[in-house]
């Protein structure tokens, strides 16, 4: 059982939830409050710079111990001087190896400060999550090995601006709280109880703060009824509600401490929405999203959903409290759970959409490592790193002649890492408009699956748009996973008029992107070429078939190569013109068997490859 | 050094628990990738499959080289074994070794000795992680996300079962077999498919929808953080029971029957299937071996290839895009038509 509510300050939580709006400031203190005490939860913070974050980051340093470690970590932080590795001016001088500490290690005990966390790639996010679960960096690196203690709290500062950018998945997965700053406002009255002492002692009471299995099983309930899949959540949340009651004085977590937990851990992480019993006619969803759901759904929640099979997550609650006696689940907290879902919603919607896929590669140096300079770029200075601490060795073995010159050796030379430097990224958009694709869908769908499959062969990334009734709309951001690539493929509904237009707009729009990051981006369009509804959403077929063209031009001023796939039953005017207009290639589908495809494909996306590699 | 998670603690993921088992019994049925969702325990049960492995007896050398077999020791060894001398011998631990995300290529395939060479102007070899594994487990987290150079180094030593390093006029080969352990996520990105084809057995590790089961998840994590001394104590019991269980398979393999008849079904399944190559039979025999060595069984019989199927197959199967079911259930159902028949 759940212990009562024991002290007033904790009843106050109670309010936030209810009818009266929610402060949004206090939401802040809290989950700061909440970090400070237990900085092993993580916190995540989706906040543009500016006087609200800044207040946040500097209420926060107040309340951790002072002396404790608190480091900032720049989304595009190095490999070395995140993990650490030979100090070289240290190992020369000394005659012996001196490992320099990396971030990681050198914030043991203390706080990282993620910025630009949508920036991040996905390996370091890797690093920092490999800290996060056992506590310890292992450096194997530059001829040293070492296991140093990390233990370290994590603060993500989110600063996306687009819907698809989010911290990599493998680190925002592993921070409990989730918080975003919009709307809040430093100004507003505080919660004078909370002060670096309150917060220094509840510190001292974390550890032998006591939880119940009630507890736990509410959290996993609410879990399930949020439609979480990931198992970290619910721990973290406990792991929260730990904190809250060492804030509140109590040695028992309270009902008030789990309804914390599940409001600044679960809510926040919400793929759906709880169905309150009560009012099983009420949809919640927005109108917006119930509209178009069958396109917008994305990928993940299909997932999701083939996931919560008959016995499992997407069980009535009823059920639930059948499986488990003694369960105490208040009456109305599923109602409360939705009534928390609301505000958060962006924070979460941005986490699904971009998290796995978005690891910022570009085209820039991304380390060195041995290799031939002739194929190759030298790195000169990491060359001479190389050489450095073994010159003593050669000169020793040297003719008296060449004594005293810099020996460097083959094995010495590094060259440069870079990331994404000749990587393609195909773009597909089709047309699963009603003219084009009911009768052909199923083969567009064939040939784009038979173009994915190459696209594996050679690890090349993909994305896929899909145009129909009004818009256009990204079914999957770029990604190198062929499993999400065909789970978003089959789902790929059909039916409504042509916007052919936005179609290509929004494929150039992605082809720009992944060209900025330094890929070579190709776009596929597969189209009967008929438009009838122009970009902007209006029917009538000249209008869109001008717009349609000028989208065309628009690519081909771009110097993006294309691809175009005729879906017509008969070869037509309509799309070869728009593949002249556009600069591409132009293939009609029903010439267009497997093999022809491919070969297109892979013809298109070497021509541009060639002049852009090795930038 | 850091408690691990206790093996006996981990609730359900059944299939990912007897992969690491049965690699335990008969390494030769090759490594285990473990692909999955976010947070389902993935490197929680390769860390904490250390703990249950038994002891082995190795050669005082550099690379603990097996006694037992001359052929595949390291130089020293060798020189020992050829001057008709027994080397001398220690019992340690299996070894589990992390490679980490970061790792440099001259700690993986080791390199001179930098210490020495600084200090004394002296030229010796300094073993990496390749050697340190050798005999026992090399473990890669988030496999996919593997810089591509230190892939090929995996594939090479992994091919040959030895590491060659040729560094400042120093030649330096030395017995490098492991079984290779991945895990990732294939969200992250696909795993080449050569490496994919290292790997002996596969496994997709999804997270437990039962509620009942979720809960005793998060409860176990939960107490193991507050006192992983006292949790690691609780289950010391069921660990030694598996590390039991994984000694007498072992000394049973051997004796195991693989009738023709076993032998004409795993045939038949992989024909069915249309995988590449004798090897998904060889590895679907072999681990079905081990699997009746674990279960007590004196012979290998339908029931037991039937469970080791997806393990062993599935990730051989042709990437066929048209196929929605994913290839786990595409053995499965090849599994049932088979028994049907």
């Amino acid at each position: 059982m759940v212990a009562a509510p024991s002290s007033s300050t904790a009843a106050a939580n109670d309010d936030t939830a209810d009818d009266a709006p929610p402060d949004d400031w206090r939401d802040v203190e809290t989950a700061l409050a909440l970090f400070a005490t237990s900085p092993s939860i993580g916190l995540r913070l989706a906040a543009r710079p500016g006087p609200a974050r800044d207040a946040a980051i500097a209420l926060l340093k107040g309340w951790l111990p002072a002396g404790d470690p608190f480091r900032r970590m720049p989304a595009t932080i190095s490999e070395a001087a995140l993990i650490g590795g030979l100090d070289l001016a240290a190992s020369l001088d000394a005659g012996q190896p001196v490992l320099e500490r990396g971030l990681l290690a050198s914030a043991d005990g203390g706080v990282v400060l993620a910025t630009m966390a949508e920036r991040m790639p996905g390996e370091t996010a890797t690093l920092v999550a490999h800290a996060l679960d056992t506590g310890a960096i292992r450096v194997e690196r530059d001829g040293l090995s070492a296991d140093l203690p990390s233990r370290v709290g994590v603060v993500a500062l989110d600063e996306s601006m687009e819907a698809d950018e989010a911290p990599p998945e493998a680190l925002s997965e592993r921070l409990g709280l989730w918080l975003a700053l919009d709307g809040a406002d430093p100004r507003k009255t505080s919660d004078r109880s909370l002060t670096a002492e309150a917060i220094a002692a509840a510190r001292r009471r974390l550890a032998a703060v006591e939880t119940d299995d009630a507890a736990i099983e509410i959290l996993c309930q609410a879990a399930a009824a949020f439609g979480i899949v990931s198992l970290r959540a619910p721990t973290l949340a406990l792991r929260t509600a730990r904190a809250s009651a060492a804030l509140a004085g109590r040695v028992q977590v309270a009902e008030q401490d789990v309804e914390t937990a599940i409001r600044h851990v679960l809510a926040p992480r919400a793929t759906r929405l709880p169905t309150p019993p009560e009012e099983p006619d009420h949809d919640p969803l927005p109108d917006e999203e119930t509209d178009d759901r069958d396109a917008d759904t994305p990928p993940e929640q299909d997932r999701s959903a083939e996931l919560q099979p008959e016995a499992g997550l997407a069980d009535p609650p009823e059920d639930m409290t059948v499986e488990t006696t003694n369960m105490a689940l208040p009456d109305d907290l599923l109602r409360r759970l939705a009534a928390m879902l609301r505000a958060p919603q962006k924070l979460a919607g941005s986490g699904r959409a971009g998290g796995h896929s978005k690891s910022v590669r570009r085209g820039r140096v991304v380390g060195t490592r041995p290799g031939d300079p002739r194929r190759d770029r030298l790195d000169l200075v990491a060359t001479l790193r190389a050489a450095a601490p073994w010159q003593g060795l050669r000169q020793s073995e040297t003719e008296a002649p060449s004594r005293g010159s810099l020996q460097v050796r083959s094995s010495d030379l590094r060259i440069r890492r870079y990331r994404g430097k000749s990587e393609t990224a195909t773009i597909f958009a089709v047309d699963a408009s009603g003219s084009a694709a009911l009768a052909r869908l199923s083969e567009a769908k064939g040939a784009v699956e038979r173009i994915l499959a190459e696209c594996y062969v050679r690890r090349d990334r993909v994305a896929l748009v899909a145009f129909r009734g009004s818009r256009a709309d990204v079914l999957l951001p770029e990604t190198k996973s062929l499993t999400r690539a065909k789970r978003c493929l089959s789902a790929l509904p059909a039916g409504g008029g042509t916007p052919l237009a936005s179609g290509i707009l929004a494929a150039l729009a992605l082809a720009r992107a992944s060209a900025r990051e330094g890929r070579t981006p190709l776009i596929t369009l597969l189209t009967d070429g008929r438009a009838n509804i122009g970009k902007d959403g209006a029917a009538g077929r000249p209008a869109a078939m001008a717009d349609a063209r000028e989208a065309a031009i628009a690519v081909r001023k771009a110097g993006i190569a294309a691809l175009v796939v005729d879906l017509a039953q008969r070869p037509s005017e309509a799309a070869r013109e728009i593949a002249e207009t556009m600069g591409a290639t132009y293939l009609a589908l029903p010439r267009a068997d497997s093999a022809a495809l491919s070969n297109a494909v892979a013809s298109v996306s070497r021509t541009p490859a060639a002049s852009t590699a090795h930038r | 050094m850091k408690i691990a998670f206790p093996f006996a603690a981990i609730v359900g993921q059944d299939s990912m628990k007897l992969a690491l088992q049965i690699a335990a019994v008969d390494p030769a049925v090759g490594g285990v990738l473990v692909f999955g969702d976010r947070g389902t325990g993935k490197s929680t049960a390769v860390r904490a499959l250390a703990a249950v492995l038994p002891e082995m007896t190795a050669a005082t050398c550099p690379y603990h080289c097996d006694p037992a077999r001359p052929e595949e020791a390291c130089e020293s060894c060798l020189a020992r074994h050829a001057a008709g001398e027994s080397p001398d011998t220690h019992v340690l631990p299996v070894p589990v070794v992390d490679l980490p995300l970061g790792a440099t290529e001259d700690r993986i395939a080791g390199a001179l000795d930098l210490e020495r060479a600084l200090s004394a102007g002296e030229k010796r070899f300094e073993p990496g992680l390749l050697a340190k594994a050798h005999r026992g487990f090399l473990y890669i987290d988030e496999i996919n996300l593997l810089e591509d150079h230190l892939v090929d180094l995996l594939l090479d030593v992994a091919a040959s079962g030895e590491n060659v390093v040729e560094r400042e006029g120093l030649s330096v080969r030395h017995p490098a077999r492991f079984v290779l352990i991945g895990s990732g996520n294939p969200e992250e990105g696909e795993l080449r498919p050569q490496l994919l084809d290292r790997f002996g057995l596969s496994v997709e590790v999804t997270t437990p929808e039962d509620l009942k089961t979720r809960i005793e998840v998060v409860k176990r994590r939960d107490a193991f953080e507050r006192d992983p001394v006292k949790f690691a104590d609780l289950y010391e019991a069921g660990n030694a029971a598996i590390r039991d269980s994984i000694i007498a398979a072992r000394s049973r393999l051997a004796d195991i029957v693989v009738p023709d008849s076993a032998l004409e079904k795993a045939a038949q399944l992989c024909i069915r299937l249309g995988t590449d190559g004798l090897r998904g039979e060889l590895t679907l025999m072999r681990a079905a071996r081990a699997y009746a060595a674990l279960q007590g069984d004196t012979e290998v019989v339908w029931s037991h290839l039937a469970r080791l199927a997806p393990l062993a197959l599935s990730h051989r199967l042709r990437r066929d895009p048209l196929d929605e079911a994913g290839s786990v259930s595409r053995v499965a159902r090849a599994v049932d038509e088979l028994e049907a028949a």
